[in-house]
């Protein structure tokens, strides 16, 4: 049975008197696809920005977990610490409210894609991939001064990290372009080579941020079978916000609507499809209750 | 299809060239009849009078008219005959050229000397190979160290300046205060200068773009000021002289039994400093060249590329942002201080007067034309800028036209500024276009500067 891989509780995001996140509360599973639904403006991607660290909450915990379930049972008192994570023999615990956003995904190997897509435009595809394999690069090259040098056993470490953005391209089907500059690639690869950039970091949990935005139906299907490979194949989870439903309704385990910043749905696609408050949340509120609105008012 | 625009052009009748050229006149007149035309002179009894000049004002004019007339009648039609013509495929000779010609360069400037001695002889070519080679040499290292941090990283570094006095004075203080000789001193001056990088750096971390410009300029100054007002330390408006010069590993240039040209039984000369310094300074480049195509090649050059090009992209792949443009900004005030103490080690004297915010402007300039983020383009806008303003000492002939109180290098500025506007005309993105790839599967495609972002801090 899958256990909770990141917990948000009571997740608030203030930003002056705006409430973009009211007390939003849910658990996303190891090795699930949470999708995270709602409106324009509901607060989707604030919480996105919370979970990877480019805001601060205003109020709540993110907790994230590497390893055996067991941890956490810790995570009270990792919090009452005041430390970022926890280290034990059987995986890592990490408060992920106190971790700046480079630390979320160096650490907690939590990566992101954005909605409006943010590549390098001025590097290759695959230099764009062995950006995202930053870290362990910089390490084997010494942190620069071992490869200015030439010692050490980075060229080693660029061939491996080349076969591995190799596999990805591949993973995409953007192989052939792999030396053109990703500003000249059409929008749907850039979306794919965006997330094959996050899963260059070898992430945990990969949040998707409309992925299929703009893409048409072939392209979407074709999402859909990418995300479902990641989930599968790659034991990678997946928090993903999208608006269109033929993507969110297939591939989803789990489903969170949010809208004005408050949770008004979480379960399963199915029942949440059939909710009324989430039906009204996206649809309007039905013909016959304006009816008989209307006639409450006396109209 | 033609384009009817381009078919008006291509037969530009001459009537209408005229009436452009007349109107061309008539404008020049109006503007430069108050700044030409007249001159007030002081005379002998020390009043002020109002001379005309209306010959060089009408030199002038009819100069405008007839470039005017030039246009209309050859360039323009030219012009339109080439937008008509079916655009050519990037010529090869072009990519052959674009190929050989690092090695080529290299080569010249290696046998540049040589080549110097035998053309002009001992006496005349001291000027050839201090003004032109290691002037020149010294704004490339300049422009070398200031690329990697405005054209790979991205921050605009308006005080670079500072690195390059704080690379001078420390060599200069610590061989006077304590002897110590040049090798031992230009690792240090060079580490101070970064550890000063790493100091502006913290500060400026936070800011972007324009207000990152406007921080490093203060920088600049207050470094500037500080050199100038810590009279106790640096001597101020008087600079310090006598600082020691290189040696040639322990041997001294001069002219003593146990000097350079006694040892190697040569007759004396100060030409074989000017050699020695040249080859110095070249080492230094090329040393300089060789780490920033190395860094370029290794995940933090790449890293500083990723932070011009996004930033939040960066952090979001788990970049460290913070460490990685304190590093652009140490490794660029690292070459910087390298060649400030080369400077003060070839000068044997200076003063805060060597390091004024135009000398900031002068080495961005040189990043901003050869194209921001290339090595060549940076060595070739050197020798363009600085040999320009170089060869416009040598232009005394101009002296027999425009009479003896012409002085050419007086233009320096304003030649200086038109090379500018035309180069950004011509060029927007500099004189090497194209970003190389740091890495490639099949091809190495160059990029089109086009995609390739400035940074905003």
């Amino acid at each position: 049975m899958s256990a909770p891989l990141l917990r948000v509780e009571h997740l608030t995001m203030r930003f002056g008197g705006l409430v973009a996140v009211n007390d939003l509360s849910f658990i996303a599973d190891a090795g699930a696809i949470t999708a995270l639904i709602g409106p324009n403006g509901a607060g989707k991607t604030t919480v996105f920005n919370c979970i990877t660290g480019f805001y601060k909450p205003t109020e709540g915990r993110l907790g994230f977990l590497h390893g055996d379930a067991g941890l956490w049972d810790d995570l009270d008192r990792l919090t009452a610490r005041g430390a970022r994570a926890l280290r034990r023999p059987a995986g890592r615990l990490f408060l992920l409210e106190r971790m700046p956003d480079y630390l979320v995904a160096q650490q907690a190997r939590v990566a992101r894609t954005f909605q409006n897509i943010r590549l390098f435009p001025g590097l290759t595809v695959l230099e764009n991939l062995l950006v995202a394999q930053h870290n362990p690069l910089n390490l084997a090259s010494g942190f620069a001064i071992l490869g200015v040098l030439g010692v050490g056993g980075y060229a080693r470490a660029e061939r491996a990290a080349i076969e591995k953005a190799c596999h990805w391209l591949e993973a995409t089907g953007l192989i052939a372009r792999a030396d053109d500059p990703a500003g000249e690639l059409p929008y749907g690869a850039q979306r794919r080579l965006e997330i094959a950039r996050a899963m260059c970091t070898d992430p945990v949990l990969l949040c998707l941020d409309e992925p299929a935005a703009g893409l048409n139906p072939r392209e979407k299907a074709d999402l859909n079978e990418l995300i479902l490979a990641l989930r599968d194949g790659h034991a990678t989870s997946v928090l993903l916000i999208e608006h269109d439903m033929s993507v969110v309704m297939e591939i989803s385990d789990h489903v969170i609507v949010l809208d004005y910043g408050i949770k008004i749905a979480d379960g399963a696609p199915e029942e949440v499809r059939n909710d009324q408050k989430v039906i009204a949340a996206y649809l309007g509120v039905a013909e016959q209750e304006v009816e008989r609105v209307h006639a409450e008012v006396g109209l | 299809m033609r384009d009817p625009q381009a078919t008006a052009a291509l037969s530009a009748p001459l009537p209408r060239a005229l009436k452009d050229a007349a109107f061309a006149a008539l404008l020049s007149l109006g503007l430069f009849l108050p700044l030409v035309g007249f001159d007030t002179v002081t005379n002998i009894r020390n009043e002020l009078i109002l001379q005309t000049r209306f010959g060089l004002l009408a030199v002038i004019i009819a100069l405008i008219a007839a470039a005017s007339l030039v246009n209309s009648l050859v360039v323009a039609p030219w012009r339109a005959r080439r937008a008509l013509a079916e655009p050519k495929p990037a010529g090869r000779f072009a990519g052959e050229l674009a190929k050989r010609f690092p090695p080529i360069a290299l080569a010249f400037v290696f046998v540049y000397p040589a080549l110097v001695l035998t053309l002009v002889g001992f006496q005349g070519s001291t000027k050839w190979i201090d003004n032109f080679g290691i002037q020149i040499l010294i704004y490339v290292m300049l422009g070398l160290g200031l690329n990697i941090v405005v054209g790979l990283a991205g921050l605009l570094d308006l005080g670079y300046v500072a690195f390059y006095a704080v690379g001078a004075y420390s060599y200069a203080l610590l061989a006077k205060t304590f002897g110590l000789s040049f090798y031992t001193l230009l690792p240090l001056a060079g580490m101070l200068a970064a550890f000063w990088g790493i100091l502006l750096g913290f500060p400026v971390l936070r800011l972007r773009g324009d207000y990152l410009a406007i921080v490093t300029l203060a920088f600049g100054e207050i470094v500037r000021l500080v050199l100038i007002n810590w009279v106790p330390l640096t001597n101020g408006y008087a600079g310090i002289s006598g600082v020691p010069r290189p040696t040639f590993f322990g041997i001294p240039f001069n002219a003593s039994d146990d000097g350079f040209a006694a040892v190697f039984g040569l007759t004396f000369s100060p030409i074989y400093r000017t050699l020695f310094l040249y080859y110095l300074i070249l080492a230094l480049v090329l040393l300089t060249a060789f780490v920033t195509l190395r860094l370029r090649r290794l995940p933090l050059g790449r890293a500083w590329e990723a932070l011009r090009e996004d930033e939040i992209a960066c952090r979001s792949l788990g970049i460290n942002t913070t460490t990685t443009k304190l590093t652009a900004f140490a490794t660029g005030a690292l070459f910087g201080g390298f060649a400030g103490s080369f400077f003060a080690a070839r000068q044997g004297f200076i003063s805060p007067e060597s390091f004024t915010f135009m000398e900031s402007a002068t080495v961005l300039a040189i990043v901003v034309l050869g194209g921001m983020g290339s090595q060549i383009g940076v060595a070739i806008a050197a020798v363009l800028m600085i040999g320009g303003t170089e060869l416009l000492r040598e232009l005394d002939f101009l002296k027999h036209v425009f009479g003896q109180g012409f002085d050419p290098t007086q233009y320096r500025m304003l030649l200086f500024g038109l090379a500018m506007v035309l180069i950004m005309v011509w060029k927007p993105r500099g004189l090497v276009a194209t970003r190389e790839p740091s890495a490639y599967l099949r091809e190495r495609k160059a990029i089109g500067r086009d995609l390739v972002k400035e940074g905003r801090g």
